[in-house]
């Protein structure tokens, strides 16, 4: 058991440890991205942010979306807009960091100067 | 009955004689219908007792020699039998030409071909409907063409006298009062009781029409003036005499422009300003003299995107507004609760109190009750009743000679904010696009920069509106000519675009322009026939649908309405999405004879594809390429 314990507590230390470094990264729980994929369809967000997050009549919000307390504040307390007030029973916080961590994921777009049809553009 | 009665063709005659040392339009209206009368052979006098069955000279071929003097070169029209002979006396007695006839299959796009048609040709087509069941599926089209002051001329068929409707269903297609029913959303309807009448009045309507604030207007055409012959003298066409564009006085401009010079901050807001390119060279000369920034409502191309003050106002911090054309000024100046707070606060003003309103329009020379496109009550400080293009020279003038050097110097130092803020603007733009560059569905971004690449070197006219596409080429393309955007419905009544485009498309035809149409999914389902026309007229136009499966700005509200309710917000799909099964837009297009391309779900094979069809249109074809897209940008 003193056997089990020795090998088990570094590990266990180990990941507290990890946990906790990732909460001060992103001040919150980590959440299931597929997940939150799933979710930011069903739950009709992509029609105005986008599929991606990427926004058009909604705001951007990925890439780098905004640290993930403030994300749920908006969603809970939005500021005066078209943005619908959702309360924890219609998304519950734990759906709500899924699609935040979904959103996490979302890759960097490319910059104008590399994409040639834009940079024409310039 | 017929009668054995003819045309007296020397009453003709008299009549354009009448008309002889007129304005040039007269003499155009003299000329045809000179040409029409010779054209036409001389009906037989019959005798005796034998029942005459045939008409040689109905009174619709005089109709149709009022219209052609008009020089309208379309008629537009799903066959109505209650316009069944000035049906054929256009294709036979006109040769079909000038007016042709465009065969509709709805009477919506009947109307909303000449919407988009006269906001490239600057003048009205016609719409020949049923005054009845025509009418109705007509109106909201009309109610469009009425908000976006367009011009149109509705014709609709009618049967006044009991006794001369032949069977159950020419009652039902009858009506006491046939223009009641878009009497709140036309300038001005008549019901002629002779081809004299009609004369007059079909001059007076076109003339009404073309007046400033435009408008549709609608003449009935009686069956029986239609079908029997000619029995009337002397009958005559009137001269056309168009009203000059009602200009704002020189008093009120000299006040107007004295504020404008000294203002810190001014901002131009235009609404409907250009009515050709002449309108845009003004309003830039008025933007360039003062070194003010425009900001565009984008309900018809009034000034470059290029310009270095395009959309650089706020405001916000204004001093000096001035609203040219503008429908709806105090929604421009407040802001209402937005939908996410439930029951609505007093408007804030987001105008500085001190700031002053200016407004030129000639919406305040004619106004109506019941439909309330008039928007809330204007507070302007100087409202100046008159046509905003036809005013802009005297403004111009009267601001150029209050200009002194100090003012000067200080407008040129303005300028140059403005267009830093110009091209911070296009950065922002370009930067913006990129998001979602490889996304699938695509983004409208994606699709106007591969769309704008291909056609920057072409004569090209965007027909389609592109508010539902987040405003992408208006933000990624130079548009600096009139013809290159025409505005959106003018009511917000869906299906609109379609129709609309490719009447605006007919309109380019002849002058060799490649015209695009971006076409909402939704619009498209409401009169999609209007595909086949396009194809039967060989109207060439690239359609790309905006095909977002969806309406999705509906989706947004019900989406919110379930949320303050506490409920399931992913049930908002019900009811406003098009999915199960998905529609099928490319085999759309190839069921009514055109080509066909898509869906098209990976952004790398926009680009090909559209090069592929820019190649058929330029054979004078139509061709539309379905592209699934993001639901709102």
């Amino acid at each position: 058991m003193k056997k089990l314990l020795l090998i088990v507590a570094p590990i266990v230390a180990s990941l507290a440890f990890g946990c906790v470094a990732m909460q001060a990264q992103n001040a919150a729980p980590a959440g299931d991205a597929a997940n939150g994929k799933k979710l930011w369809v069903k739950e009709n967000c992509y029609s105005c942010h986008g599929y991606d997050g990427h926004g058009g009549a909604g705001v951007k919000l990925a890439p780098k979306p905004i640290a993930q307390a403030a994300f749920i504040g908006i969603v809970r307390h939005p500021p005066k807009s078209a943005m619908p007030t959702f309360s924890a029973k219609v998304i519950p916080d734990s759906d709500l960091r899924d699609m935040w961590a979904y959103l996490n994921s979302v890759p960097a777009t490319p910059a104008v100067k590399d994409v040639p049809l834009l940079s024409a553009l310039q | 009955m017929a009668t054995s009665k003819n045309t007296d063709r020397r009453g003709f005659l008299k009549g354009a004689a009448a008309l002889a040392g007129t304005a040039p339009i007269a003499l155009a209206q003299q000329t045809q219908l000179a040409q029409n009368r010779a054209a036409s052979a001389p009906a037989e006098v019959s005798g005796g007792a034998v029942e005459v069955l045939t008409n040689e000279r109905p009174g619709a071929d005089f109709m149709l020699d009022v219209i052609k003097s008009l020089g309208i070169e379309y008629a537009a029209a799903n066959p109505a039998s209650s316009c069944r002979a000035l049906h054929e006396s256009m294709i036979n007695y006109g040769a079909n030409k000038n007016p042709e006839l465009l065969t509709a299959l709805h009477e919506e796009s009947s109307v909303a071909l000449g919407h988009g048609y006269a906001k490239i040709e600057g003048k009205p087509m016609i719409a020949m409907v049923h005054g009845t069941v025509g009418t109705q599926h007509a109106s909201m089209a009309i109610y469009n063409a009425y908000c976006d002051r367009v011009p149109a001329i509705v014709i609709l068929g009618n049967e006044m006298d009991a006794n001369a409707r032949r069977g159950y269903v020419e009652w039902t297609h009858s009506a006491q009062d046939a223009a009641s029913i878009i009497r709140d959303f036309t300038k001005w309807d008549d019901n002629p009781a002779s081809l004299q009448h009609f004369a007059e009045s079909f001059v007076r309507a076109y003339k009404i029409a073309m007046t400033p604030p435009m408008g549709p207007v609608a003449i009935i055409a009686s069956g029986k003036l239609q079908e029997e012959p000619i029995e009337e003298k002397d009958l005559r066409i009137p001269k056309l005499t168009p009203v000059l564009s009602p200009v704002g006085d020189s008093g009120s401009i000299a006040e107007a422009a004295r504020m404008l010079v000294n203002a810190e901050n001014p901002v131009i807001v235009a609404g409907r300003v250009a009515h050709n390119q002449e309108g845009m060279t003004l309003l830039a000369e008025l933007a360039d003299t003062l070194q003010a920034p425009v900001n565009d409502q984008r309900n018809r191309m009034n000034i470059a995107s290029s310009h270095p003050f395009y959309n650089t106002g706020s405001v916000a911090n204004a001093d000096v507004l001035l609203a040219l054309e503008v429908e709806d000024v105090f929604g421009m100046t407040h802001r209402t609760s937005p939908l996410n707070r439930i029951g609505m606060d007093a408007p804030r003003k987001i105008l500085k109190d001190n700031a002053k309103i200016i407004s030129i329009t000639s919406l305040d020379l004619f106004q109506k009750s019941n439909y309330q496109d008039f928007a809330r009550y204007n507070e302007a400080d100087m409202a100046i009743p008159g046509d905003a293009q036809a005013t802009l020279p005297l403004l111009i003038e009267a601001c150029k000679k209050l200009i002194t050097s100090d003012r000067r110097i200080a407008m040129q130092a303005r300028g140059a904010r403005l267009t830093e803020q110009h091209k911070k603007n296009k950065e922002t733009s370009l930067a913006q696009a990129t998001l979602g560059w490889d996304s699938s569905p695509l983004t409208p971004a994606r699709i106007s920069a591969e769309l704008g690449a291909q056609i920057k070197n072409e004569d090209w006219s965007l027909v389609g509106n592109d508010m539902f596409f987040s405003r992408w080429p208006t933000r990624l393309w130079n548009f600096d000519k009139y013809y290159q955007f025409i505005g959106g419905s003018g009511g917000e009544g869906v299906g609109y675009g379609a129709p609309a485009a490719v009447g605006a498309a007919l309109a380019n035809k002849k002058h060799g322009r490649l015209t695009i149409n971006i076409q909402n999914d939704g619009d498209l389902n409401y009169a999609p026939g209007v595909l086949w026309s396009a194809v039967h007229h060989n109207v060439p136009m690239l359609t790309i649908m905006n095909n977002n499966r969806g309406y999705h700005q509906e989706v947004m509200f019900v989406t919110t309405m379930a949320a303050r309710a506490n409920r399931d917000v992913s049930r908002a799909g019900i009811g406003t999405k098009l999915e199960s099964p998905y529609i099928d837009y490319a085999s759309m297009a190839k069921a009514y004879g055109m080509m066909g391309i898509g869906p098209i779900t990976d952004p790398k094979d926009v680009g090909p594809a559209i090069k592929r069809a820019i190649e058929v249109v330029k054979r004078g074809e139509p061709v539309l390429i379905d592209t699934v897209t993001q639901g709102r940008g």
